[in-house]
């Protein structure tokens, strides 16, 4: 297993990666930008650790990828989620509300 | 572990690897150019942006490794997982796996036993010969009867001259001779085949050659002979120079051409053969003459290879109207007949026919077992994932899929079943040559060879039912797997002795589909038993008792008709002083012996037959004396004597179904019919008998005097008191005081003579009894056990019940009785499925009905005793249930 930035919490790459993509294609540089991006530049993903996650989901067939062309006419990956993916990022998604719910809940009450 | 999925990875991964390599560090390589174009973008120098680039990326080695880690195939990896694991928890409970496995290794190697017999008995018999799918057996039909018979040679050779779809035809006439090398003389078992033989088989002799076309033709012209390895081996001690020697067969000095390849045997299914000879050397080893040119003697074996792309059908069309062209030209012959292609499972030139009903038998036997099997393992891996409820909850508490727990189950059920699948291929190994065991001839010369074929066929057929077996007994523990719910599994479990939980319900239900199929396995086996009594007792129209058969080969000997005549005469007259001996009498061919009974057509005066058919019957021709001394009752007229010689008017002695079907209502004797175009006049009416099998159905039948036309191969039927044994000394002696260069060939009570023809029958008592005793051996084992784990389970509530002043008795039966429930609701379901399966089973039974009340009865009898006894064990132990200690826990 790679190991990823601790400022990440153990075992959310796959879904922060499934929901960068729940728009757009994008490629691994890409993904990496949108995390930041969204996250308000609290979240940073260590590049290198992209691919070992994208190649699991990949295996997993929450996304598929093919090559295209990107902005600056350079060859790139492209990633896109599948139905299974998107399916997949929905349960995923629902479960972290749940936990950090109760975590909230634990956290709140003194 | 870790080189094991290295290995795997590379298994799988190999094709794609460098591709994918490749790609990835290209993909790599872009995303670090975008890095380095931004930084540049940015105000970087080149090389600056660069590293930065390399800094922001993280090492880009590690990652590649750690990507491609990701990239071996999810499923393997997550496989392997589970077989280690699994691995694991079979190794941690070895009462369990051993059990299991050994319950699989039956059912499954009883299947791949089964399917390797019929792999090399049926389907492929001959594993050296290509193209077995094209092989077809040829046999010449009458019409108006089913059976088909031989060739004869001169049709054998019009049908090679004049048709088109087939790429060869192949003689092969199985005989069996004297060998002499130097002076050792055993006997032999060969074949006439013609000359293309090897050729069209695709065989290459490993020493010498085959036979040359020239070879096939010229009567007695070619005396040459190509040896089986084992004789190559056992008489010639593998002597390398072997090509150009010579051996006598039949007293003909032969030599010796080919060596065959080593694991060919012949194509005479069931037999081993030793040697083969030309079709020009027939006369050499057939005591009824020269049949080259003769087309009413149909003696021939033969086999037809189809061209490529050949259908049967075709073929078969193109044969039958051969056979109508060969109808109009030889009219007096040919009438009547046809030719017929067999699949080599249906030749009916040797005992396949006879055994492939008992081993379709003997594949829904296997079956059976396997269900029985499975459900036993089913039953244990329920018991089992009981204990396991804790691990399974704690694994979907902290997340685990219950996809993931069901592939889980069914990986260690998977490994549980290749293990066995390996031990059962291993059993199939050592069964190859069971079916022999079986066999009752023990005859000297003749090797009975029925190989079972552990073929690519057969091992992916194991492999098959392996993995089906997986699916059936890891299924029902799975789906309880799956559907295991956290909050239940903090509930105790609460079964009761008689009522039980959802799970208990199951497994009974495994227990009760296990009391039924081994019920109906020992219905059938005492079916077969019963017919086999039956057949026992039976009468076959003649006295088994008293009688003892024998015969002299005289042909191989070299004796001539007039030479043997006067041989025989002497032997009857010594025969008939031997103490004890009360008659003794000739016949060329003895009732239930493997020597084929001649057959002629027929004119019955009077009686006009339907248009188109010809009549034809079976006969032998026997000495004075015959009836008597084998014991078949004359009903009307007389039976031969001394007179009915060559000089005699022609005389024949018919059956009773002869006598109905052609004279209805008339006194048959003096009547008058024409054989071989010699008219002959009926002279009695023997009482019908049985003249191969008991389970013949009665045919017409005719006997002719044997002194009006002297062979020189006759077999002497003796009525003594004596033992076989004692005749047999006595035999030997007066055939040695005439001439010491001959021996007797076996000296048999006819007892033996019939037993050794109900062959198929034993057989498939001993297959479906051997069966039918694993499987209920199994289904004891399965029934112990839920009863056992029941009264485990129920400790609390048994001696909650001893607290209440439940006594021993009341314990025992209460246990008891929930056994006894089950099997009784077991057999209930067996009855029902017997008697419709049973039925199946129609050929292979003799005078029993397939609803046998005795055989049921048996059965039920013994169910309940087996269930007794698997119950009894944790009865008595509910009885020392501690009830002080049962209450606190």
């Amino acid at each position: 297993m790679a190991k990823e930035k601790p400022d990440l919490v153990y075992g959310t790459l796959d879904m922060l990666i499934l929901k960068a993509l729940q728009h757009e294609p994008r490629h691994g540089l890409g993904i990496a930008d949108r995390i930041q991006q969204m996250s308000n530049d609290i979240l940073r993903v260590e590049q290198g650790s992209l691919y070992p996650a994208l190649y699991r989901l990949e295996a997993q067939g929450w996304i598929k990828a093919k090559w295209g062309v990107s902005d600056n006419n350079r060859k790139a990956r492209y990633y896109e989620l599948t139905t299974a993916g998107r399916k997949q990022l929905a349960a995923e998604k629902e479960h972290w509300l749940r936990i950090t719910k109760g975590i909230d809940l634990v956290l709140a009450g003194g | 572990m870790p080189r094991l999925r290295a290995w795997f990875s590379r298994l799988f991964g190999l094709s794609r690897r460098n591709r994918r390599d490749a790609e990835m560090a290209e993909e790599i390589q872009a995303h670090l150019d975008l890095l380095i174009e931004r930084n540049i973008a940015a105000g970087m120098l080149p090389h600056e942006a660069r590293n930065a680039a390399l800094r922001q990326f993280g090492g880009v080695e590690q990652i590649k490794e750690a990507a491609r880690d990701q990239r071996i195939w999810r499923w393997a990896d997550e496989f392997l997982q589970d077989v280690r694991f699994g691995a694991r928890m079979l190794w941690r409970a070895p009462g369990f796996s051993i059990l299991a496995i050994l319950c699989l290794t039956l059912g499954i190697g009883t299947n791949a036993a089964v399917f390797s017999w019929i792999e090399g008995i049926l389907i492929r018999p001959y594993p050296l010969v290509a193209h077995q799918d094209r092989m077809f057996a040829l046999g010449g039909t009458t019409r108006g009867e089913t059976e088909g018979h031989g060739l004869s040679y001169p049709d054998f050779v019009d049908l090679e001259k004049n048709s088109t779809l087939f790429e060869s035809f192949i003689v092969d006439r199985i005989v069996g001779t004297r060998l002499s090398v130097g002076d050792r003389a055993e006997r032999a078992t060969g074949g006439i085949v013609s000359a293309n033989y090897f050729d069209a088989l695709g065989l290459r002799p490993m020493l010498g050659r085959g036979f040359r076309p020239e070879e096939g033709m010229g009567r007695n012209a070619h005396p040459v002979t190509v040896i089986s390895y084992l004789t190559w081996q056992d008489r010639y001690k593998g002597d390398p120079a072997i090509i150009g020697k010579t051996q006598y067969l039949n007293g003909v000095q032969h030599t010796i051409i080919g060596v065959a390849p080593e694991k060919f045997h012949g194509t005479f299914i069931g037999y081993s053969f030793n040697f083969w000879v030309p079709t020009s050397m027939q006369e050499t080893f057939d005591s009824t003459g020269y049949k080259l040119e003769d087309r009413g003697a149909r003696w021939i074996e033969a086999y037809a290879f189809l061209k490529p792309g050949v259908t049967r059908q075709q073929a078969q069309a193109e044969l039958s109207a051969i056979a109508q062209r060969l109808e109009n030209d030889f009219p007096k012959t040919n009438r009547g007949q046809s030719f017929e292609l067999f699949p080599l499972w249906k030749t009916p030139f040797n005992a396949v026919g006879n055994l492939s009903p008992t081993l379709a038998i003997t594949t829904g036997v296997a079956f059976f077992v396997l269900l029985i099997a499975c459900a036993n393992v089913s039953n244990l891996l329920l018991a089992r994932s009981l204990l396991r409820r804790h691990e399974m909850t704690m694994r979907l508490a902290l997340g685990a899929g219950r996809r993931r727990l069901v592939k889980q189950l069914f990986t260690e059920g998977l490994l549980l079943s290749v293990i066995a699948a390996a031990g059962g291929i291993m059993v199939a190994y050592w069964c190859r040559n069971a079916l022999v065991l079986v066999s009752p001839v023990r005859t000297p010369g003749i090797t009975i060879d029925y190989p079972g074929q552990l073929d690519w066929r057969v091992l992916v057929l194991s492999v098959a039912v392996c993995i089906g077996s997986t699916m059936l007994f890891a299924l029902v523990p799975a789906i309880q797997a799956s559907h295991a719910d956290l909050s239940g599994a903090l509930k105790s479990e609460g079964s009761g002795v008689v009522g039980g939980s959802g799970q208990a319900r199951l497994r009974s239900a495994l227990v009760f589909v296990q009391v039924a199929l081994s019920f109906v396995l020992i219905v059938g086996t005492g079916l077969l038993l019963r017919s086999m009594v039956q057949m026992q007792n039976s009468d076959p129209g003649f006295s088994t008792r008293k009688v003892v058969v024998s015969s002299v080969d005289l042909l191989s000997a070299g004796y001539k008709p007039d030479r043997a005549k006067i041989f025989y005469e002497q032997m009857l007259e010594r025969i008939r002083t031997l103490p004890g001996v009360e008659s003794v009498a000739l016949a060329r061919v003895r009732p239930f012996s493997y020597a084929v009974y001649s057959s002629a057509p027929l004119e019955i005066e009077g009686y006009q037959p339907p248009r188109n058919e010809q009549l034809t019957a079976d006969y032998n021709e026997v000495g004075e004396g015959y009836f008597s001394t084998i014991g078949i009752p004359i009903v009307a007229g007389r039976e031969f004597t001394r007179n009915d010689d060559e000089n005699a008017p022609p005389a024949a002695i018919v059956n009773e179904t002869m006598a109905a079907k052609y004279w209805p209502g008339k006194d048959v004797v003096g009547q008058r019919l024409k054989v071989k175009d010699k008219w002959m006049e009926v002279v009695g009416v023997a009482k019908n008998a049985n003249y191969r099998t008991k389970l013949e159905q009665p045919t017409p039948f005719f006997y002719v005097p044997v002194r009006r036309n002297f062979v020189v191969q006759n077999g002497f039927i003796i009525r003594t008191e004596q033992s076989a044994t004692a005749v047999m000394n006595a035999f030997v002696r007066e055939i040695h005081a005439l001439d010491p260069n001959l021996a007797p060939l076996d000296t048999i009570t006819i007892q033996e003579q019939v037993d050794r023809m109900s062959y198929t029958q034993r057989l498939a008592v001993t297959l479906v009894a051997a069966f039918g005793g694993m499987a209920l051996f199994l289904a004891a084992i399965g029934l112990y056990a839920v009863i056992s784990y029941a009264v485990s389970q129920s400790t609390r509530e048994l001696g909650l019940r001893m607290a209440l002043g439940a006594g021993v008795s009341d314990l025992l039966r209460l246990v008891m009785s929930r056994g006894l429930l089950l099997t009784g609701g077991g057999i209930v379901l067996g009855v029902v499925a017997a008697l419709t399966v049973t039925r199946l089973m129609g050929n292979l039974l003799y005078k029993v009905s397939p609803r046998d009340p005795l055989a049921f009865g048996l059965a039920f009898i013994i169910m309940i005793a087996v269930a007794l006894i698997a119950c009894s064990l944790p009865a008595w132990r509910a009885t020392r249930i501690d009830p002080v200690r049962a209450l606190r826990t």
